[in-house]
């Protein structure tokens, strides 16, 4: 690059510095609202910005363990995502196989019905589906969402999947396939072990996925200590008009942690998985 | 396809016909049951007068044509078309430039990707309060700063103030969203030989004619499939106007979603619910038919 050095500034760590502060600026301000005394929170003459030393405080943490029912929400939505993660992986998983692989009557109207599943809202399902829920005795349980969720982590695993299994050789498996291994033989010993990335991949989206849902769950369940953590949070944190907001903010924050975790931890597979599911 | 008359059993199994079937059934099931299933008793739901706890009679076309005079739907649909327009609008736009910048040379590369994609990993529900914190009429962040750098002489009214709030909803969906068109616009942009570049340079050619001529030709198809995914996903947004606005003030920040949560579950009109959610779907089958026309278009690049 021949641009003197103020011309680079300019025009690429200028846009990107705004770009970085429009991206932190709400979850900082609301990591710092959650570590904050009240004191500091609700005082307009200080600078929201900054935290003095001894206005920090796990007041608001603490507080979302003994007067709330922040925990039982949050092992709700544990067993919740991870059933249905479950679930959508198991479901997913020989279909994805199926249509990339197989061939047999239907198997492209199969993709295709997968593909319209992917797109529809589940914004669309949701007042039928408490008919169905209703139906099953399901109403208020927590299995009613292991059960509906599946409508929108199955069709995105199945697709994220197909996507990933495009993408691996097929010459392997014939060989293994000529080696004497027949097709379960080859998909167990063969192809799952390549499968690794995707299956991981596909159940870390289908577990955020759940882990983020607010309608079904509000629209499914309404005794407080069956709430998942999302719901729990937005309406039994919030009361009337009055808000607590540190520990609102603290309960945000917590509540993403166990996604923000697995982001850390698995940040490539993320990056795959979206550009998975929109370009193949 | 091909037909395969007389064929044995065993050789079925050995072909993959059976296997296939069964390979797929979970998934079927699933999606029959849960899927195909609701999506029809949607479409019946919005042709009776059902409440909740009471399923109704037939009244054929009623809720649509009750819709059509209704004054909060149509600032609805309004709306919806509003902020889609303008949320995919902004999210193009900054995402198409955030994907340039990250395609430069940086130094901690990895890092700032990371940053960047937060806003899309991190659950809505919990952002967006972080989101309604900071337009609190009181103590917003926002209008602190704004106010003490002597860029406004009092806050604004986030939202309180209908336009405002329509602004604000808009605002939240394109820092939710915007990781996605930059991070898949990214992989586009890595994806372009270098030796087009090359060529183009020493044809003589700008930053912006190699723009215009080498990057946005060969980036339109996925441009088109990351934009009418983004349509279907925004329109159809829940989340974001629940926690914000809970689609006031006036109406006017409610979508379809909203506002069939709205009538079928607080209002208990199941019926009428039905049939403004079934509104998403001509939204959806569009979609569908351009994406399909755009995969397409994709796969004779390769």
């Amino acid at each position: 690059m021949t641009s003197p050095r103020w011309q680079r500034w300019l025009t690429v760590y200028a846009p990107l510095t705004a770009f970085l502060v429009f991206t932190l600026l709400p979850l900082y301000n609301m990591f710092l609202t959650s570590i904050k005394a009240d004191s500091a929170v609700y005082n307009l003459r200080l600078n929201p910005f900054l935290v003095s030393l001894g206005a920090l405080t796990p007041d608001h943490y603490k507080l979302l363990f003994t007067d709330t029912l922040f925990p039982t929400w949050l092992l709700n939505s544990l067993f919740v995502s991870l059933a249905s993660t479950l679930i959508a992986v198991a479901a997913s998983l020989p279909a994805a196989y199926a249509i990339s692989r197989m061939n047999f009557r239907g198997v492209k109207i199969f993709g295709f019905a997968i593909f319209v599943t992917y797109l529809v809202p589940y914004a669309l399902l949701f007042l039928p589906l408490t008919q169905v829920v209703a139906g099953l005795r399901l109403t208020d349980t927590l299995w009613s969402l292991v059960v509906t969720y599946p409508t929108f982590l199955v069709p995105f695993c199945t697709w994220l999947l197909m996507g990933y299994f495009k993408s691996l050789p097929v010459e392997i498996e014939k060989s293994a396939m000529i080696d004497g291994c027949n097709r379960l033989q080859s998909l167990i010993r063969v192809v799952l072990p390549m499968a690794v990335p995707g299956i991981v991949c596909a159940a870390l989206f289908a577990f955020s996925m759940a882990w983020n849902d607010l309608l079904y769950s509000l629209v499914f369940i309404s005794p407080a200590e069956t709430k998942t953590l999302t719901v729990g949070v937005v309406t039994e944190l919030i009361r009337g008009d009055i808000y607590y907001w540190g520990s609102l903010m603290a309960g945000a924050f917590l509540g993403a942690a166990p996604v923000i975790v697995f982001y850390v931890l698995f940040m490539d597979y993320y990056v795959s998985g979206m550009t998975v599911g929109a370009i193949k | 396809m091909k037909s395969t008359p007389a064929v044995s059993l065993k050789e079925r199994i050995h072909t993959g016909q059976l296997s296939g079937y069964l390979f797929i059934a979970p998934a079927l099931a699933i999606i029959t049951l849960l899927v195909a299933y609701p999506f029809l008793k949607a479409i019946l739901l919005s042709f009776t007068d059902s409440t909740v706890g009471h399923s109704g009679g037939f009244i054929g076309l009623d809720n649509y044509a009750r819709l059509g005079g209704n004054e909060t739907f149509r600032q609805t649909l309004q709306n919806s078309v509003v902020y889609t327009v303008f949320s995919v609008g902004t999210k193009t736009v900054l995402g198409l430039g955030l994907a340039l910048l990250l395609n430069r040379e940086l130094p901690w590369k990895r890092l700032i990707r990371g940053i960047i994609l937060l806003p899309w990993v991190i659950p809505s529900t919990l952002s967006t309060l972080g989101w309604l914190w900071m337009f609190d009429p009181i103590f917003s962040v926002i209008n602190w700063a704004t106010v003490h750098l002597n860029l406004m002489e009092r806050g604004l009214p986030w939202l309180s103030d209908p336009y405002l709030a329509m602004i604000s909803i808009i605002v939240v969906n394109t820092w939710r969203g915007l990781p996605f068109f930059a991070i898949t616009l990214l992989a586009g942009l890595v994806s372009i030989p270098p030796d087009l570049y090359r060529a183009a340079k020493m044809d003589g050619a700008g930053p912006i004619r190699t723009f215009r001529y080498v990057t946005l030709p060969l980036l339109k198809p996925l441009l088109l499939v990351v934009i009418l995914f983004s349509t279907i996903m925004t329109i159809s947004d829940f989340n974001i106007v629940y926690i914000l606005t809970k689609g006031g003030p006036m109406n006017m920040t409610h979508l379809l979603s909203t506002l069939s949560f709205q009538v079928g579950l607080s209002g208990g009109r199941l019926g009428q619910g039905a049939a403004v959610s079934l509104f998403l779907f001509p939204v959806l089958a569009v979609v569908v038919y351009f994406q399909l026309k755009a995969i397409r278009l994709g796969t004779t690049y390769d």
